[in-house]
């Protein structure tokens, strides 16, 4: 409910970047940091004022050059971490990117194991059709 | 009076509930028919008895009687009848009401399917509707305990708080008791869980047995989520329609349980494999509902849909939680036959359904690991982090990707080992139909590299359902199967239909997201501005008033491409809750939308653009959402296969006639 009392409070109105590449890091950018006042939302969608700041602040960064890496760090480093929707890979953020990639290969070697184990008892099996 | 008539009711379907559950457990220890038949009456009483409970809460709220807390907190007189309705389960209160309800019907269901020639099946059917029984009391226990829904306020007030308006809309209205009967059915998956390892089940009767409750509980849930999806995407204003937030992890997680689980119990029906692993997914999926429930009552995790927190009914549901599991993996642990079943190659339709499970049970895994990774990370190190849409994207996707690459080859292999590859060879044109599909997006729409490989995929998928569609109708040619198709048996369209849902699915999700536009503009009346390929003239903002609300409506003028139409975007105020709203203008075009929310005037909150003229203007934000149409059309498709599958299950309970059609 408060999201949406912040959502209908304004929708922000800024000027894009005049460089269409630029805008578009920019609006890769709007998704991955989160409106501070909102609950769970990305500064992309939040028609809240404090979103419309945080947007402008990007823009900001990019047309003084500054890389994605550098913005993201800024923003983390003025609202702490839990601004970034992307979480650092760092610490305990190792295991959280880590743990989808290391579960399916650790999975499907078991997998493999298994079947590999059992050849010889599954080489002469007969098909069954449907 | 009706409330404490309702409350009556809701203690006699808890007695009931318990004497179904000592009745079913008694008949099944007993082999005792005449047992059985009295639990059966216990559990249709307790149906009725809960559904009585529930229509004294909507009378209660039809009647806007202020005296009972929730409708005083939740309802208004001027609101519309069917939100009245609503409004019985739109709340917390309510909503475990509802929950009972399901949980009671879905008991009396299965109670009722046991057959009644005392065979090994009926008792199986009894003890899991035993089970449910249990369920049901704590349920309802937890409802009279922490959260009754007759509760009254003394003094009683004048007006009513009135429904969180976001709330007051049709979708949301069938939202709860859908999602509800896909949530509650797993717990009869459970149950059945919990009976086959209780009276240690031949895995075929058992996994037979168990799979029209999953397949029913899985098509609700898939329902369920669309509709959730559907009004996040035409309700909130957002634009979006999936935002991986707690409370749409919460469905999608025993969505994914449960999507493993159905492909687990094809494996286990037909070959007697994958038996214990069956098991383990069906009590996994009902924990994950419960989990879910957990996390959006509690409010333990922050959410967009936070309208419904309440830390001390947490602890409740969190008991609950931990006796279902721990409850039913020691069980598990105890009864589990350990048995391997029919042995298999890994190339072949076991070995591909294992894979098929290793992808969900992956997706789902990192799904819960996402949602709670805040939770954990705060405890183990202190630091707070947020994980949103980037991260679920760059995991998520990838896997289940592979997930819908197999697909199409795992339901052409041949059961317990594949020679050659003979069967695989019709997929050749499912190759060049992705590859059309994605130049097609390249040349004709200059898709980027996410839109184009989704179409690709969904090419793939759609040759790969049109193939089993022709297999299964068993024509030599395309023509043949064409006049066959009406022959092919409900359950053969199952797969068909839930694995072309996909495809259109992946189609819509990929493009919208890689090529949806956002643009915001300001007009005065009398002005033209550009947005999202269309041109907007604003003609004139008025007021009206609604039931429960006030409007002020933007008359819109749009000319996109040759065609001239009329757009009206509104803003609204309820007056009795204090919440604005928007309601957005949709313009369909082929499955594309085009999007208009109604904002602010300028300069109403210290706007940020220098008008040149001293003008009244108003912010409109433009979508242009391409596909979209898709995505909830191919979510239709997924839910009806999974239907079709159940229908075409139901009713074929007599022994000795095993399937012999494609499964």
């Amino acid at each position: 409910m408060i999201a949406a009392i912040i959502l209908a409070a304004v929708m922000g109105l800024e000027a894009p970047l005049a460089d269409p590449a630029a805008e578009k890091r920019a609006q890769a950018l709007f998704m991955e940091i989160k409106c501070v006042v909102c609950e769970g939302e990305p500064i992309a969608q939040s028609g809240a004022e404090v979103a419309a700041d945080m947007r402008i602040r990007v823009r900001e960064e990019i047309a003084a050059g500054r890389s994605d890496a550098a913005i993201r760090a800024d923003f983390a480093a003025r609202y702490g971490e839990e601004v970034l929707l992307r979480p650092s890979a760092k610490g305990i953020g190792a295991f959280l990117w880590g743990f989808p990639l290391a579960a399916f290969v650790l999975g499907a070697l078991a997998l493999w194991r298994n079947a590999a184990s059992r050849r010889r008892q599954t080489e002469t099996l007969e098909p069954e059709a449907d | 009076m009706i409330a404490e008539i309702g409350l009556l009711f809701a203690c006699a379907a808890f007695g009931l509930s318990i004497g179904q559950a000592l009745l079913l457990t008694q008949a099944a220890r007993k082999g005792d028919s005449a047992l059985l038949a009295s639990g059966r009456w216990a559990a249709g009483l307790a149906s009725i008895f809960a559904l009585l409970a529930l229509l004294a809460l909507i009378a209660a709220f039809l009647r806007s009687d202020f005296s009972l807390a929730i409708v005083a907190h939740n309802s208004h007189p001027n609101k519309p009848l069917i939100y009245k309705i609503a409004g019985a389960w739109g709340n917390h209160e309510g909503s475990m009401l509802l929950w009972c309800l399901v949980a009671c019907v879905y008991g009396f269901a299965s109670a009722s399917r046991a057959p009644k020639d005392g065979s090994d099946v009926a008792w199986l059917d009894a003890r899991a509707a035993a089970v449910q029984g249990v369920i049901s009391s704590l349920s309802f226990a937890y409802l009279l305990l922490a959260s009754n829904p007759f509760a009254r306020l003394d003094p009683a007030p004048l007006r009513g708080g009135d429904l969180n308006p976001l709330l007051q809309d049709p979708a949301l209205a069938l939202h709860p008791p859908i999602l509800y009967m896909g949530y509650v059915g797993m717990s009869v998956v459970y149950a059945y869980a919990i009976a086959g390892l209780w009276s240690r089940a031949e895995p075929k009767a058992w996994a037979k047995a168990a799979r029209p409750w999953a397949l029913a509980a899985w098509s609700f849930l898939t329902v369920g989520i669309t509709l959730g999806a559907y009004w996040a995407y035409y309700e909130l204003g957002w634009g979006g329609w999936w935002f991986w937030d707690p409370v749409e992890n919460a469905s999608f997680m025993p969505w994914l349980a449960g999507a493993a689980l159905i492909h687990s119990l094809l494996v286990t029906e037909r070959r007697g494999a994958f038996a214990d692993w069956s098991a383990i997914l069906a009590i996994a999926c009902f924990s994950l509902s419960l989990l879910g429930a957990f996390l959006v009552r509690s409010g333990v995790i922050t959410s967009v849909h936070a309208f419904a927190l309440d830390p001390e009914r947490g602890i409740w549901i969190l008991v609950l939680l931990g006796l279902a599991t721990f409850g039913g993996f020691g069980l598990f642990a105890w009864r589990a036959r350990g048995e391997p079943g029919e042995p298999f190659a890994m190339v072949s339709k076991e070995g591909f359904l294992l894979i098929n499970n290793l992808v969900l049970v992956v997706s789902c895994a990192t799904v819960l690991l996402g949602t709670l990774f805040p939770l954990i990370s705060e405890a183990v190190t202190g630091a707070t982090a947020s994980v949103g849409p980037p991260y679920f994207n760059a995991t998520f996707g990838p896997i289940l990707a592979l997930g819908l690459i197999l697909a199409p080859a795992g339901v052409l292999l041949s059961w317990r080992r594949q020679i050659g590859w003979t069967s695989l060879r019709p997929l050749l044109g499912g190759v060049a139909l992705a590859l059309i599909f994605a130049l097609a997006a390249i040349i004709g729409a200059s898709a980027p590299w996410l839109a184009a490989s989704c179409a690709a995929l969904a090419g793939w998928l759609l040759w790969g359902a049109g193939v089993d569609l022709h297999r299964r109708a068993g024509g030599k040619t395309f023509g043949e199967s064409l006049k066959n198709v009406r022959r092919v048996p409900l359950r053969g369209w199952a797969g068909v239909l839930a694995h072309a849902g996909l495809g259109v699915f992946t189609l819509g999700a990929g493009v919208e997201t890689a090529m949806r536009q956002e643009t915001t503009i300001a007009l005065a009346v009398g002005e033209t501005g550009a947005a999202g390929g269309a041109q907007f003239r604003l003609d004139g903002v008025e007021t009206s008033e609604g039931p429960n609300y006030y409007i002020d409506r933007a008359r819109l003028t749009v000319t996109d491409g040759g065609a001239t139409y009329a757009m009206a975007p509104e803003r609204r105020y309820y007056w009795a809750a204090r919440t604005p709203t928007t309601e957005v203008a949709i313009r369909d075009t082929f499955g594309s939308d085009l999007y208009v929310a109604f904002g602010e005037p300028v300069g109403a909150s210290g706007g940020k653009v220098e008008a040149a003229d001293d003008k009244p203007r108003w912010r409109f934000r433009v979508n242009r959402n391409p596909l979209i149409g898709y995505i909830f059309g191919g979510a239709a498709l997924i839910a009806l296969g999974g239907f079709c599958g159940l229908i075409g299950r139901l009713g074929r309970r007599t022994a000795g006639s095993p399937a012999k059609a494609p499964v």
